[in-house]
């Protein structure tokens, strides 16, 4: 059974017609690139996935693990394990990062029958992913992204995947507003997280991400629906011919 | 010269001459105090109680709201101080000096008077008036001279309430607590007057909580005035958590001198009709104060902070942050002046106040107001009135976080920004532990 299965997705926002028949295969193990210009309905993929009020599906299927999830709430689908990495982190006046990543963690824990980790093992937990992303400790004790500069908030986001250890990752736009060093960072805590339990979503714009993500499927996104698949060099195709050709081809 | 019509009297001003005339001749002290409560009831009788067409007390029309009036609390009983034993304990874990009071009397045998700070002294404002001290009748209503109508129903009524003297010099280790616990067997007005002087270069920690049972319609008019003394610091935190069928008028008047650090907190969840007046005026130079306060209302409860700021020395700083979270068809009111004189240059004063709106019926009302007589100040003052954030909500939500539990966090995030003002730990974490416990009722419901 696949992982994720999108069927035939129909999405409106505000009336107008975002996603037109979209549909998408990821199977376990595997990293799915999701290209397309401006406007070709990426990010509201992601917030769909993720639950957002204000996307209403008109027709289609989402299935996680063979069950449709589009009935859910957002925290639900997150307790059954799809993690959206935000392409615009929030900030969170006067929530700690680490209350909000323990309240996090334990309400996915409670929902799914575990037991909630003891403070000692969480706070172990959390230095030492964020060690490795180079987050300081004293940026844990400020509020949620409070301060924080874009690459600190991109961070932060891979931070709480990596603790919340999703089955289903959907990145959006994760690269954007991101230096090099910065993108080797994220890129290197993404690619730690790679596993055959694991699948990704990556979306993004530009190709400059999947150098440092590399993708098992590249597709490209136009007008709210998937008009082209192919492996990893699809993605060089597109940095060197532009998106140009998918705006003809669906004129 | 004053040619009003003298307004038609309620039933609440009827019982509350009524109760006068009963009284004043019981009351404590004689003389020139009799001729002070006799002036302060005279005041009242001409104006009768504040309603919407009196500027300050707009938004709390209390004609309106007080349908009668309570008969004054008489002296405890055994039952109710056995009631009244476990008082404060919400507050326990800042090891304060209890100073308690039942129905407004002072009950030394449930205060803890043992072994006092050289420099503080604690007494009784009932044996004060008695004995006409004049360490006490000298600044009675002389700190923040004022005629608004609730403090002369005070200067009518008073019966009892704290004289404190904190020393020159003396730091106090341990904060004060002022307990003042309703706790007779039918609902009974009670007139506490309290006296504070903090002298120069003092370190004290006041605080004040007010309680009672969950639905008595008890009646409190609170009043203290204080004294910061040069060079004092001094936090006043006063938590009014009486049961919902209260209604509460404090009145806090501080005189505030130079080089002072002072900061006032309220924090209001009790009561069904709740007024807070704060005058605080700033006499001395160089003085930074932080006066700030957080309310949670919900039912129909009504809340209203009403607040004079008056920079008379210059160079002075004031923050006042307010916040209230209003859920189901609770009201919040924030009328705040800040006066700045003459004489006061480099005044630098900042008022906001911030309200969160649960419900479709719950209401704002905020009056923020500058009067600015000197020309080197900074002051400005802002008001925001709106509901949870949609985007924040869906951010955690999208972490697995269940809505409710989000609504909470965002709430005690939105509290937590006032409260961090107060200084002393254990305090705030006893103030987010009742946030918190207002977040449950409010999720079990």
């Amino acid at each position: 059974m696949a992982l994720l299965e999108v069927k035939n997705l129909h999405v409106e926002v505000d009336g107008k017609q975002i996603l037109n028949g979209l549909d998408l295969v990821v199977e376990k193990g595997s990293v799915h690139a999701i290209m397309g210009p401006n406007g070709s309905g990426k990010s509201t993929l992601a917030h769909v996935l993720a639950g957002k009020d204000a996307y209403v599906v008109t027709q289609g299927q989402v299935l996680l693990d063979g069950e449709d999830i589009l009935a859910l709430p957002p925290d639900e689908r997150a307790a059954k394990g799809l993690f959206l990495a935000f392409q615009y982190p929030l900030e969170i006046p006067g929530v700690a990062t680490m209350t909000f990543l323990r309240t996090a963690l334990n309400a996915q824990r409670k929902k799914r029958g575990e037991a909630e980790l003891l403070v000692p093992d969480f706070i172990k937990r959390v230095r030492e992913v964020a060690g490795k992303l180079g987050i300081e400790q004293e940026m844990l004790r400020r509020g949620v992204n409070v301060g924080f500069s874009g690459g600190e908030k991109k961070r932060n986001e891979i931070l709480q995947m990596a603790l919340l250890e999703p089955r289903l990752c959907v990145l959006d736009e994760t690269d954007s507003g991101l230096d090099i060093d910065a993108l080797k960072v994220v890129s290197e805590g993404v690619n730690r997280l790679r596993s055959p339990e694991r699948g990704f979503v990556v979306i993004t714009h530009y190709q400059r991400l999947l150098d440092y993500i590399v993708p098992d499927v590249v597709h490209v996104l136009s007008q709210g629906r998937i008009v082209r698949t192919g492996g990893k060099e699809l993605a060089l195709e597109l940095e060197a011919k532009g998106y140009a050709q998918y705006h003809e081809e669906m004129a | 010269m004053n040619a009003d019509v003298r307004p038609i009297k309620t039933a609440a001003e009827t019982a509350l001459a009524d109760s006068f005339a009963a009284a004043k001749d019981r009351l404590p002290g004689a003389g020139p105090l009799a001729a002070l409560r006799a002036e302060a009831f005279r005041q009242f009788s001409t104006s009768g109680l504040p309603h919407r067409r009196v500027e300050e007390w707009k938004y709390t029309d209390l004609r309106a709201l007080m349908r009668d009036a309570k008969p004054l609390a008489g002296v405890p009983d055994a039952a109710a101080k056995a009631r009244a034993r476990n008082a404060g304990a919400s507050l326990a874990s800042i090891e304060g000096r209890r100073i308690v009071f039942i129905d407004g009397a002072f009950a030394p045998e449930l205060s803890d008077l043992a072994g006092l700070e050289a420099g503080l002294s604690i007494g009784s404002m009932g044996e004060a008036l008695a004995a006409a001290d004049p360490q006490v009748t000298s600044l009675l209503g002389k700190l923040v001279p004022t005629d608004d109508v609730a403090v002369a129903l005070n200067t009518a009524f008073m019966g009892d309430g704290a004289v404190i003297r904190v020393g020159q010099g003396a730091a106090l280790a341990r904060p004060l607590h002022l307990v003042f616990v309703n706790a007779g067997g039918t609902p009974a007005a009670v007139f506490t007057r309290s006296l504070v002087v903090i002298e120069k270069g003092a370190r004290a920690m006041l605080v004040e909580s007010h309680e009672g049972p969950a639905a008595s319609e008890h009646q409190v008019n609170a009043a203290l005035e204080l004294k910061v003394g040069d060079e004092a610091h001094v936090d006043h935190v006063k938590i009014t958590g009486e049961g919902a069928g209260a209604l509460h008028v404090s009145t806090l008047m501080a005189a505030v001198g130079a080089h002072a650090r002072f900061n006032e907190f309220l924090f209001t969840t009790g009561g069904t009709v709740v007024r807070n007046q704060l005058f605080v005026r700033f006499d001395g130079e160089g003085t930074i104060a932080g006066i700030r306060g957080a309310s949670l209302l919900r039912g129909r409860q009504h809340a209203d902070t009403t607040l004079i700021a008056d920079h008379v020395a210059a160079g002075c700083t004031g923050r006042e942050v307010f916040k209230s979270v209003i859920d189901d068809e609770g009201r919040a009111v924030f009328q705040g002046k800040i006066i700045v004189r003459p004489e006061a240059q480099k005044t630098d004063a900042r008022m906001a106040t911030h309200a969160l709106l649960l419900s479709e019926n719950a209401e704002a009302d905020n009056k923020p107001e500058l009067e600015i007589f000197a020309d080197d100040v900074q002051c400005g003052h802002g008001a925001t009135a709106g509901d949870l954030d949609e985007d924040l909500l869906f951010y955690l939500k999208a972490r697995g976080i269940p809505p409710k539990d989000a609504e909470a966090l965002l709430i005690q995030a939105f509290v937590g920004e006032a409260v961090e003002g107060i200084e002393h730990a254990g305090l705030r974490d006893a103030l987010m532990d009742q946030v918190a416990a207002w977040l449950e009722a409010r999720a079990r419901r």
